[in-house]
């Protein structure tokens, strides 16, 4: 804005417009012409020392040449590495040693080369500033009417217009391509209604709680105070989809005083004098929600804190899960094992579209 | 800035002054011999402290504990919080039933006698000996039955240990960490690190629940089962990381902080070298 004070000698036409009669042009092309920053274009050359000290450039050369024999020596160290120190089975020290000496040899041959390169242009390559313009991206009237011209001429060729019946044969065979990898893609969704795949889980009247991993039946008496069982139910190594049923099933068995669970009245039998069997699929993203403390009787999902109180029908008390775990009724058979009531009485796990 | 550069050219001209500016001037690949220096040390540091095992002698529990002296020992040490006759008071609980087991435990680890009330007891050096424990042992366990301390037939660790790792995975890694590094829980608790612990406060751990920590009792996990966990836990104790540094074991936090800081670093130090201009 200094300008416009200097008067009409070399300052802008705009300022002078401007001040005269402000409608008339556009007040804001004339302010931004006025206050265009310059461009203050490169700065001034500064030869390097390489440049001006002969032994200076002779000894930059050496250290360049020393990376480059540097890196062969890291590339011939990861070979003798490789042989001296070998994977040998059953001795995990050894693949450290192997790993360790081949990637420090490896990364030094790669390295060197690295620095040595840039080292060479920053120091020796010619240090001059220069400028490249951009080319228009937009081609030369010949350019664009010759690229024109050979489209056609390969259309009059080739007579892609003209016969149409190898046109839209064409255009058939390509759209037909594809067909055969949709069909076979769609193939990998579940074969039976997923929305009751995630509906039910192997739990059943009658079915009994086994431990995990080894599918031992688990006796009432068993599970002492405090006790925290990882259950599957019964059979589940017979199955053929195992891991896709144990990530439905997987229940988490706990004793507290019978006194301190506080269920709603038509839960009352779901548990066995204190012994709770509940879902351990976190409502919230579906991870195994098992860190049980005894004496808070909390239970910790592990993966965003969602935190479920068993006293109290495992509502969540803190974090992102929304509903609490589904709690499996159990009772004992007449021999004495932990058998479930029924099924869940509501599906497992995070939410889904269709669940009601 | 003309002025500047004359008498730096005064300066590389003069004989006697090429020692200070050689002392002045940072050498070109000295970024770079920092970026490898820094690295390699931190490196080495943190190598060289988590190989550092820790020589813990197992709790050598004798047969001659004396329940008379660890009535004396109670009284003295343990009654203001769990009472004269360990019945409990309103700040600590009553021990009948504990069992000698829980005692090894919580005073062979030096969790008791408690520092301060907290969100839990941490470990810190015992505070007696193991012969003062067996006797404060087999006062507890005289009061009332409990689990007892474990046969030492199952504390050898010469179980299974990949039927141990199969057990740890599916009993205790959810809180103790897949690699028996610990974890945290809620509300300032937390589950330690299993490095390091004796064979015997491993099993006692697993019988008698301490704090919230969860009962696995003989039905549970059987006594063979208990000692291929220890198994297991001794092999990752003796065996170290076949991938190098483990950073602590904690997975995705250690590991990237790592990153971010050192990866980061050498990347960001690597791209002002390259693009500072040569003198």
């Amino acid at each position: 804005m200094a300008h416009d004070d200097d008067g009409g000698t070399n300052a802008a036409a705009g300022s002078a417009i401007e001040k005269s009669e402000p409608p008339q042009a556009s007040p804001g092309t004339a302010i931004v012409a006025s206050d265009a920053i310059a461009n203050p274009g490169l700065p001034p050359h500064r030869p390097r020392v390489t440049d001006l000290d002969p032994k200076k450039q002779k000894q930059a050369a050496r250290r360049v040449s020393t990376l480059f024999l540097l890196s062969i020596v890291g590339s011939v160290f990861a070979i003798v590495a490789y042989i001296v120190f070998p994977i040998r089975p059953g001795v995990p020290s050894s693949i450290r040693l192997n790993t360790m000496f081949l990637g420090i040899g490896i990364a030094l041959g790669l390295v060197s080369i690295g620095i040595g390169a840039i080292y060479w242009a920053k120091n020796l390559m010619s240090g001059e500033e220069m400028v490249e313009s951009r080319h228009l991206t937009r081609g030369t009237v010949e350019t664009r009417s010759r690229a024109v011209e050979i489209f056609q001429q390969a259309n009059e060729e080739s007579g892609f217009g003209r016969r149409t019946l190898i046109r839209n044969s064409l255009i058939g065979a390509l759209v037909a391509t594809p067909l055969p990898a949709i069909v076979l893609f769609r193939d990998l969704a579940p074969a039976a209604n997923p929305v009751t795949l995630l509906e039910e889980t192997m739990w059943k009247k009658g079915t009994r709680l086994t431990q995990d991993p080894f599918g031992t039946p688990i006796k009432a008496a068993d599970v002492t105070l405090g006790s925290v069982f990882h259950v599957i139910p019964e059979g589940l190594d017979q199955v053929s989809d195992k891991l896709e049923e144990k990530a439905k099933s997987a229940v988490l068995l706990m004793r507290l005083l019978p006194q301190d669970l506080h269920p709603q009245p038509d839960r009352e039998s779901w548990a066995y004098d204190g012994i709770v069997a509940y879902s351990k699929i976190c409502t919230h993203v579906g991870c195994p929600v098992a860190l049980y403390e005894q004496q808070t009787h909390h239970l910790l999902c592990p993966c965003h804190q969602s935190t479920f109180d068993v006293t109290n029908q495992c509502a969540v008390i803190f974090g992102p899960a929304k509903r609490p775990l589904p709690q499996l009724p159990i009772t004992v058979d007449s021999e004495g094992y932990l058998i479930a009531q029924s099924g869940f009485h509501e599906p497992v796990g995070p939410s889904f579209w269709e669940r009601s | 800035m003309g002025i500047r550069k004359t008498t730096r050219m005064a300066k590389n001209s003069s004989p006697s002054a090429t020692a200070g500016r050689k002392a002045n001037r940072r050498h070109p690949l000295a970024t770079v011999a920092l970026i490898v220096i820094g690295l390699v040390s931190t490196g080495g540091a943190y190598a060289l402290f988590s190989s550092t095992a820790s020589a813990d002698t197992p709790a050598a529990v004798s047969g001659a504990a004396s329940a008379a002296q660890g009535e004396k020992l109670f009284a003295a040490n343990c009654a203001t919080c769990h009472g004269m006759n360990a019945q409990g008071t309103s700040v600590g609980p009553s021990l009948y039933g504990v069992g000698a087991a829980s005692v090894s435990f919580q005073v062979g680890t030096g969790r008791m006698p408690l520092a301060q009330q907290g969100p839990q007891a941490e470990q810190k050096p015992a505070q007696f000996t193991d012969a003062q424990v067996a006797d404060l042992a087999a006062w507890v366990a005289s009061l009332a039955p409990g689990p007892g301390i474990p046969d030492s037939k199952y504390l050898q660790g010469n179980g299974n240990s990949a039927t141990g790792a199969e057990l740890f995975r599916v009993n205790c890694a959810m809180c103790h960490n897949v690699a028996g590094a610990g974890g945290a829980l809620t509300e300032g608790k937390f589950a330690p690190a299993l490095t390091g612990v004796t064979a015997a406060h491993i099993y006692e751990a697993m019988v008698t629940g301490p704090q919230n920590m969860p009962v696995f009792n003989d039905a549970n996990l059987t006594p063979s089962q208990k000692s291929d966990i220890i198994t297991y836990l001794k092999y990752l104790d003796t065996n170290p990381s076949p991938g190098g540094i483990d950073l602590g074991n904690l997975g995705p936090v250690s590991e990237g902080l790592f990153i971010w800081i050192f990866g980061l670093g050498a990347v960001v130090g690597v791209t002002i070298w390259i693009a500072a201009k040569a003198n």
